[in-house]
């Protein structure tokens, strides 16, 4: 009983997911400006944490869960680092 | 799913919810990234999935893994904490970097900087 109702939950949890990365992709390509495609990039990182812990609860493992803290530290550099060369131009001045 | 079997019913009620309900906070979030006009409305609404959604999808990894080997595994708390802090970092510094590139193009979108006030 408890295993079929998680199995559809992650099921669900991950196609809701994978809807919610597609949305952000799109934005990623479509977005008219380079602001909004970094935004959809953060989007698209949290969104991929959030897949890997449910990929976790899925496979009963906690290897999944240092990539989501990976992903999740890589989205914070990647993105202020980002936002930095969108002010200034340059990265490390 | 084998480790999953033994979890009771109990537990695996709240981890069902919270797991779908952090998903769905997910994709209203990026739907809203999809569907607003403006940037300065777009930057609003991914902070939906990355505050309460994660944070629904972390307590139910938390649940199901203190349930399943019956200690506390409360590791997750490190990814709550670092979100909690850097996004609102990140999206400050993505808005103060997109108003210096409106504002220096001269977009009527955003008011013109205050006489006197700080540099943006």
């Amino acid at each position: 009983m408890s295993a079929e109702l998680l199995s559809w939950s992650v099921l669900i949890a991950q196609l809701l997911l994978a809807a919610a990365m597609g949305c952000a992709g799109w934005r990623m390509l479509a977005g008219p400006r380079a602001q909004d495609r970094v935004l959809a990039l953060d989007t698209l990182y949290v969104n991929a944490a959030m897949l890997l812990l449910v990929f976790g609860i899925r496979t009963g493992t906690t290897h999944y869960f240092e990539a989501a803290l990976l992903i999740t530290l890589l989205g914070f550099v990647s993105t202020a680092a980002l936002a930095k060369f969108l002010m200034r131009g340059e990265v490390i001045e | 799913m084998t480790e999953a079997a033994e979890l009771p019913l109990w537990a695996a009620v709240p981890v069902a919810v919270l797991m779908v309900l952090g998903a769905g906070l997910a994709l209203t979030g990026s739907i809203g990234l999809l569907r607003l006009r403006t940037f300065y409305e777009r930057v609003h609404a991914p902070t939906l999935g990355a505050t309460l959604g994660i944070g629904c999808v972390l307590l139910a990894s938390m649940l199901f893994f203190s349930v399943l080997q019956s200690r506390f595994v409360l590791h997750e708390i490190l990814i709550t904490v670092f979100m909690v802090v850097t996004t609102p970092v990140t999206l400050m510094l993505l808005a103060r970097a997109a108003l210096y590139r409106d504002r220096r193009e001269g977009n009527p979108v955003v008011p013109s900087p205050m006489e006197g006030g700080p540099d943006p």
